[in-house]
């Protein structure tokens, strides 16, 4: 909260004319997701929240409103992993900052000491409708570090971060074994990551001793882990094939954590396990490429993962080369034209994805008293030939390319 | 050696049947899209023996003994032309050398990879393989068909010159290696191509010289006959280039050597529209999600296709698969349109432009009497999200169906769908970082 009111502090210095005006958004269709799509609807936004919405019958417009009109609004897009920030897209070695090879499992790495807010692939993903990134650490080792969650407006680093450290950013599968010596097996891995979880268990176990001589000296490493033992934040770990995705749940079963389960290729053949370890699923880009643990992924995923009751939220992970990022709204759209029910796809990176992350009391719909993060489109956002027009966060234009 | 494999192909072609068809095909109901001549509503589309025998309006008379295919409602197109892609496995040079003439993708390709169906579940007839970018001249390139193949014989395709392959070069930073006789510097770069091209000069006037005396004739050299092919104006230089500089090197060389070129990926070409439309040079363009990715993109624009296309350049579209996806050349149609391409041109840009870069236009690219019944029929609008290709008709056979579980599962993946040891990733494979 502290984060919002410093962030609206700082636009209303950056965009004073922008935040002070109060807007209204009238649309054709307004899907507001967290209720049925709005026909001829209207959008208030006034001090970067949303004050009201519904039909333009319901809702009028108060006399000193700037109008906008759009065919098609959505809630700003959440993006439910991401590692833009992190990896630049120069692809040079000082703009790559997603994987630290030094050692395989590193949970006191920081998100918040890595991110770059100017990377142009920052405002490359909000013209395309991004307001919420989950970014962070990448794929590629047992513990790669943290995460944290962003908004894409313009500003600096502290300005636009909603949540410094939300998950720990894992990964079992070849990816790891191809980036060090050791692990170099799958045994390997697991063997690896178990001895460090223990370690942090009896960590926390020593910390609470009343001999306080006793207790251990601070390690960030262990601190980190620990976070994630009792339950502030929870473990992201990249699993495609069917046997990592067993490894993973057993893992969170073994030492209790909250999964969520990511990239999850194979995740359609696994629908009772993910079910009975009550993970969640962040689901890799419709068009992501269908080689090593991702030989076997469909693009059908997204909708039998949706009919078999587990929500999916769709991301544009990670990409070592071009094109550097995937944008989401178009992998969303892919999973729509496979079989993903049209107002699911649109909240499989709006509301599923806010909830995952914890932030669906803010953003992720719209409704009154959320963020004013909002999404105006001159057509079916999915359609191939529809263009993202304007994009609004915290109630400020920070986008406007239909002109 | 040409002549030789242009007749293995025949023979392949039917001992295996292809023009077996003797009934003809008529599909009607269509909206048909000629690409040579306006749309044609409610049209007629008949082929038989591989060939178009016609295609008109719905008046359009259909011979006795045909097989009708109602299309009512589906729109049907040419087949798609990807005028560069990896699949397959073609792999051309090694890292002996940053000049590899005499390498050819033909040697290299399994022509019974699983790739082929990808592209025929994305509408894809002909494709120009080619080897990667790491090197000035990979190697020769190989132009196929998707027709049904066990060896190479079978699905090669002999152009209007009677050859079935180009020369991939490359500039800019991928060949770059600085070491092992690679070049460390643009400069280097074009030195050791115009060396190699003035030899290449040498050589063919020996052999002019010779003319028929073939006591006169210089030694064959493998490296040289190719670049000979270059200089006679038979074989196109497919030339992968990015930045506005390395565009205008690649033109100049052209002109320099009086070699036929068309500019692949062209990442700046919105800079230098103008330029490459004075030059006459085709451009066969790629379409990616965002810009980056590697140094030279940084400037990519998905303008590019209107940029050039306006400009007068002819205009093509590509895969580079792995870099994009066979299945998906004809969304990158639509994101072309998107950002400012027409609709026609942007047809153009997948059919009969491309095979104007292949020296096949007389036969594949639009749908004309007397052209390869090479076609797609799609379920709706070619630039809809929601379109799917339904059928991929490759010289009058059907080679893709979406209604067979078989062929949709190519289409959108699944369990042991696709072999493991994707051949055609190694051409990108170190870049890609395949997860």
């Amino acid at each position: 909260m502290k984060n919002i009111v410093r962030s609206i502090g700082l636009s209303l210095m950056f965009f004073p004319l922008a935040v002070m005006a109060q807007t209204a958004i009238q649309a054709e269709t307004i899907y507001t997701v967290s209720g049925a799509p709005i026909k001829n609807g209207v959008v208030l936004v006034k001090n970067g929240k949303i004050e009201n919405v519904g039909t333009a019958a319901e809702v009028s417009i108060p006399k000193n409103y700037t109008v906008i009109t759009a065919k098609v609004v959505t809630p700003g897009l959440v993006d439910a992993r991401s590692v833009v920030g992190f990896s630049g897209s120069l692809n040079i070695p000082t703009d790559q900052d997603q994987l630290e090879k030094s050692g395989p499992i590193q949970p006191e790495l920081r998100a918040i000491d890595a991110y770059n807010p100017e990377e142009k692939l920052v405002a490359y993903v909000r013209d395309n409708g991004v307001t919420t990134l989950h970014t962070g650490h990448g794929i590629g080792a047992l513990v790669s570090g943290q995460t944290m969650v962003v908004k894409t407006k313009p500003g600096k680093i502290d300005a636009v971060t909603l949540v410094p450290f939300k998950m720990l950013a894992m990964t079992i599968g070849n990816p790891v074994e191809n980036n060090f010596t050791s692990p170099g097996t799958k045994a390997k891995q697991m063997a690896m990551i178990r001895t460090e979880l223990l370690k942090a268990q009896n960590y926390l176990q020593k910390q609470t001793d009343k001999d306080t001589s006793k207790r251990p000296a601070t390690d960030l490493k262990y601190e980190a882990l620990g976070k994630l033992l009792t339950g502030e934040v929870k473990a992201l770990m990249t699993v495609n094939t069917s046997n990592d995705i067993m490894n993973a749940t057993r893992l969170a079963k073994e030492f209790n954590f909250k999964l969520v389960i990511d990239g999850a290729a194979e995740a359609y053949r696994m629908i009772d396990e993910i079910k009975a370890a009550n993970a969640e699923v962040i689901l890799h880009a419709t068009m992501a490429r269908n080689g090593g643990d991702m030989v076997n992924m469909t693009r059908e995923s997204a909708g039998i993962l949706t009919a078999a009751g587990i929500p999916v939220s769709i991301e544009t992970g990670f990409e070592a080369y071009v094109p550097k990022t995937h944008v989401l709204l178009h992998e969303a759209a892919l999973a729509v034209a496979y079989g993903m029910p049209y107002e699911e796809g649109i909240k499989s990176i709006t509301l599923t994805p806010a909830r995952l992350l914890g932030l669906h009391k803010s953003v992720g719909s719209i409704e009154t008293g959320k963020d004013a993060d909002l999404v105006m489109y001159d057509g079916d956002p999915f359609e191939y030939l529809t263009n993202v027009c304007k994009v609004m966060i915290d109630g400020v234009v920070v986008t406007d390319s239909c002109k | 050696m040409i002549k030789k494999i242009l007749v293995a192909a025949m023979a392949f072609a039917t001992g295996n049947g292809l023009f077996a068809q003797s009934n003809p095909v008529a599909f009607t109901g269509a909206t048909i899209y000629p690409i040579i001549g306006k749309p044609i509503t409610n049209g007629t589309l008949i082929v038989q023996n591989g060939k178009i025998i016609a295609v008109g309006a719905a008046s359009l008379k259909i011979p006795s003994g045909a097989i009708v295919q109602d299309a009512s409602g589906k729109i049907i197109m040419p087949g798609i032309v990807d005028t560069h892609s990896h699949l397959g496995g073609p792999e051309g040079g090694d890292a002996s050398a940053a000049l590899n003439p005499d390498t050819r993708a033909f040697d290299a390709i399994d022509p019974t990879t699983d790739g082929f169906k990808k592209a025929l579940a994305g509408g894809i007839t002909t494709i120009n393989i080619m080897p990667g970018s790491g090197h000035l001249m990979s190697g020769q390139t190989v132009y196929v068909k998707m027709r049904e193949g066990k060896v190479m014989e079978d699905i090669i395709e002999v152009n209007e010159k009677g050859i079935y392959g180009g020369m991939k070069m490359a500039n800019g930073t991928n060949p770059m290696r600085g070491t092992n006789g690679f070049p460390g510097t643009r400069a280097k770069s074009a030195a050791m191509d115009r060396e190699l091209f003035v030899k290449a000069q040498e050589y063919k006037a020996k052999i002019d010289k010779a003319g028929k005396d073939s006591s006169k004739m210089p030694e064959r050299d493998l490296r040289l006959e190719p670049l000979v092919e270059i200089l006679q104006g038979k074989r196109i230089v497919h030339f992968h280039t990015h930045k506005e500089n390395d565009i205008l090197t690649a033109i100049r060389l052209s002109k320099e050597f009086g070699f036929r070129v068309v500019l692949h990926h062209v990442s700046e070409g919105w800079k230098v529209a103008d330029e490459i439309a004075k030059a006459n040079v085709a451009c066969s363009i790629i379409v990616i999600e965002s810009p980056g990715g590697k140094l030279e993109a940084m400037d990519y624009s998905s303008t590019n296709g209107g940029v050039m296309s306006k400009a007068g350049v002819l205009t093509g579209l590509h895969t580079d698969d792995g870099i994009t996806d066979s299945r998906l050349l004809i969304r990158s149609a639509a994101v072309a349109v998107k950002a400012g391409m027409g609709k026609q041109a942007a047809l153009e840009a997948l059919t009969i432009n491309g095979a104007k870069m292949l020296d096949m236009s007389t036969k594949i690219g639009s749908l004309e009497k007397g052209k390869d019944a090479d076609f797609i029929i799609l379920s709706g609008d070619p630039f809809s999200v929601y379109t799917k290709v339904e059928q991929t008709w490759v010289e009058g056979k059907k080679r893709f169906d979406i209604s067979n579980p078989a062929d949709k599962a190519f289409l959108v993946g699944g369990y042991k769908v696709y072999s493991p040891d994707r051949a055609e990733y190694l051409n990108h494979d170190d870049e890609i970082g395949v997860q």
